[in-house]
């Protein structure tokens, strides 16, 4: 489904991404971990399509397609979602007509019926309830005001009205209180399917306790310096960083 | 020839102009109106027309407006049509007491002074300068003093109809008055229009003004409104300015008001070519609150310029001035907000903000607060933005599927519903929503149903 060669990615020329491969298919859940600063958002951003970062090497293809080629909105439409590690306040655009538009264009992408309005909120709804996502704030603009948590699961509300075939879904667990972490895994859990893949990128160990992950990367400086499976998060859980930067330190020798 | 001679030309060929048709113009006017021709007259001799050097007008080039002189129509004009049939508003649910005024008249075919709910009147100012002396002596030219200039005078001079509206004490009007000015001519044409509204003691009204053109020619606007405020008097001011691309309009509104009284204005700048609006409040007694907004759209090379000052005179008054703009092409702006609180007025509150987005690299603006303090227990704050829309958040709404157009869109629109949503009359509001969304979307913002074929009238 995606499949990210040798990636490197700079922003005003200084380099963040050098050399990062990735493949990813459909049913599989992978898990990006590392210290701040070494990249997750970036590569979570590029993939969206954000153009503050310059790619300047590599490839990334998806669903067949080169997606450097794609808008963001073109990427969404195809079926990315990237559920942002800080959501953005958008004064004066409610959160009804913002959900409304982006799932009428998407239908209207896949060669849909754009829905009624009452259809549009039945919809809504059953979406709602299916992330337990508090129903006031659908009433208000996005993400105006919203406590960090409920910009949080405001992400995962969205990842289930868009139904996306490749969701990113960048530290959506920090900030979240344990319930709230709960109820977001359950909504991801519930979400995922054959056909679709998920990335979690996170600090800790304890989502991947309900977002069982098949894989579990560890990003360092820009590079993808250790793949494994799942116990990989329990180790970091343990010792930390420090290991690995030893390692790569010495490997860098 | 250097400016000032030049100016001093345009200012003699005023007064020929007045010698010339003095009588005309008084045939066509009445009262005290006429009364006070010749002293304004001086007076605009004596400041002539502001230039660049006169700090408020260091962005607008007012001299160049005058020169050369247009043709000034003199008497009232009969339209060969019936307006209300080709200007049918199509608000929804908007009931409104529509008046229409022609190139500054009140057409000759309708009724010069209606009496609308508890005695209240509306109509033409010449005519009310006939029947209520009395009333026109207490208000008529008493609040521009506010802020004297040359091109207030120069309305006084030549003015000679325009809108009255006369809410007696204890009156609120249900329904809101809608006037619409509508600028017609075979030619370019100058029109210095005069209005005057004035609202009594626990009175309440709501008025409605609608600007338009119907001839692509170039209509030269000098329009001179006073708005008197008595005691806890609620009045609401909406206006949408909506002119041809050649067309200039300056306006000038004096309001005084007095205690406990409120008055909101919000003006709407959708089309014009060059646009000045002028606001001055006095708030002359206790409690009173003042709100003035203001949103203007422009393209090309459209200047529009805001120029706000409210003046508080008197303690615990309370004062908004927001005004917000979205430019885009070539276009220009200014904003400058004023405040003075003088020495008496302790608790005064008053609030300035000026927001701008500029689509392009080419678009200005230029703002500026201009804060006077006198007393030293208020409060007081202003501020000034100019930037693009927010790239964070057109990629957060780029990224859930909503493209590049629209999503810029929906945050131009975010950004001018904050003034919209202080437009009182629900329907009007939900309209003017309307308009702006399609003016921003590039789409024609003239009323639907407003079936008008520019120069194709005959009058
Ligand atoms: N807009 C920007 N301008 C300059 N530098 C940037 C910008 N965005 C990111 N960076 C830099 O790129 C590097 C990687 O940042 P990124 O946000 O991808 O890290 P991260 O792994 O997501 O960290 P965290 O765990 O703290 O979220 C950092 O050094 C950061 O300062
Ligand atoms: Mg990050």
């Amino acid at each position: 489904m995606l499949s990210i060669q040798n990636l490197h990615v700079s922003i005003e020329g200084k380099p963040i991404l050098k050399g990062i491969s990735l493949e990813v298919k459909p049913g599989e859940i992978h898990a990006i971990m590392g210290p701040n600063g070494s990249g997750k958002s970036t590569l979570a951003a590029v993939l969206a399509g954000r153009d503050l970062f310059e790619v300047t090497e590599g490839k990334i293809m998806y669903m067949g397609k080169n997606l450097m080629d794609m808008a963001p909105e073109e990427r969404a439409r195809e079926g990315i979602f990237l559920g942002f590690q800080y959501p953005v306040e958008i004064p004066g655009v409610s959160m009804v007509n913002f959900m409304k538009t982006a799932v009428n264009e998407q239908r209207k992408y896949r060669g849909e019926e754009s829905l009624s309005a009452s259809d549009f909120l039945k919809f809504m709804r059953e979406k709602k309830d299916l992330v337990e996502f508090d129903s006031q704030l659908t009433n208000r603009s996005v993400n105006e005001g919203f406590s960090g948590g409920e910009k949080k699961k405001n992400e995962i509300f969205q990842m289930a009205m868009l139904n996306p075939r490749l969701s990113i879904l960048d530290e959506t667990d920090s900030g979240l209180d344990i319930d709230a972490l709960r109820i977001v895994a359950r909504g991801v859990n519930k979400l995922r399917n054959k056909e679709n893949a998920t990335i979690v990128i996170t600090h800790y160990q304890r989502l991947l306790d309900y977002i069982i992950p098949d894989y579990v990367h560890v990003l360092y400086d820009g590079k993808i310096v250790r793949s494994s499976g799942k116990e990989l998060a329990m180790e970091l859980e343990e010792k930390g960083y420090d290991w690995i930067r030893q390692e790569y330190a010495g490997n860098g020798k | 020839m250097n400016t000032t001679t030049q100016n001093q030309e345009t200012e003699k060929l005023f007064r020929e102009s007045f010698t010339k048709n003095r009588d005309t113009i008084e045939r066509f006017s009445a009262g005290l109106m006429n009364g006070r021709r010749q002293e304004a007259l001086e007076h605009f001799m004596q400041l002539g027309i502001p230039g660049k050097k006169t700090e408020s007008y260091k962005y607008t080039d007012m001299p160049g407006l005058f020169n050369p002189m247009l043709h000034m129509n003199l008497q009232p004009n009969h339209v060969h049509m019936d307006v209300k049939e080709i200007f049918q508003c199509d608000v929804p649910k908007l009931d409104t007491h529509m008046i229409f005024l022609v190139n500054g008249f009140l057409p000759p075919n309708s009724p010069p002074l209606e009496e609308l709910e508890g005695k209240a009147l509306v109509g033409s100012l010449a005519e009310a300068a006939r029947r209520y002396p009395e009333l026109l002596e207490k208000h008529y030219d008493r609040y521009t003093s506010l802020n004297p200039e040359g091109l207030v005078s120069l309305n006084t001079a030549f003015a000679q109809d325009g809108l009255f509206l006369y809410i007696p004490n204890g009156t609120e009007l249900e329904r809101p008055v809608q006037v619409v000015n509508m600028s017609v001519w075979e030619d370019n044409l100058m029109i210095q229009q005069r209005n005057l509204f004035i609202v009594g003691k626990n009175s309440a009204a709501s008025l409605i003004i609608c600007d338009h053109t119907l001839a692509p020619w170039r209509f030269l606007n000098n329009a001179v409104t006073e708005i008197f405020l008595d005691k806890q008097a609620r009045f609401d001011l909406s206006r949408i300015q909506n002119e041809n691309n050649s067309s200039q309009h300056i306006s000038h509104t004096f309001a005084r008001q007095e205690t406990a009284s409120t008055l909101t204005s919000n003006t709407i700048t959708l089309h014009g070519g060059l646009v000045r609006n002028n606001f001055y409040a006095l708030l002359n007694g206790e409690h009173a609150e003042n709100n003035t907004y203001g949103l203007y759209l422009s393209d090309r090379h459209q200047h529009i310029d805001n120029f706000s000052f409210i003046d508080h005179a008197a303690p615990h008054c309370t004062s908004n001035q927001l005004f917000k703009g979205v430019l885009d092409d070539q276009a220009t702006g200014a904003f400058t907000g004023r405040i003075l609180v003088r020495q008496d007025a302790q608790k005064t509150l008053a609030y300035q903000s000026n927001n701008n987005i500029l689509l392009t690299d080419e678009a200005r603006m230029h703002s500026k607060p201009q804060l006077e303090i006198y007393a030293d227990d208020v409060k007081c704050s202003h501020g000034a933005t100019v930037g693009q829309l927010d790239p964070a958040a057109l990629f957060y709404l780029r990224s859930r599927g909503i493209n590049y157009r629209e999503a810029r869109l929906m945050l131009m629109y975010a950004f001018a519903h904050d003034i919209i949503s202080h437009i009182a009359v629900p329907p009007f509001r939900e309209r003017i929503d309307d308009l702006v969304d399609k003016r921003l979307r590039g789409e024609l913002s003239r009323c639907n149903a407003c079936h008008i074929n520019c120069g194709k009238l005959n009058y």
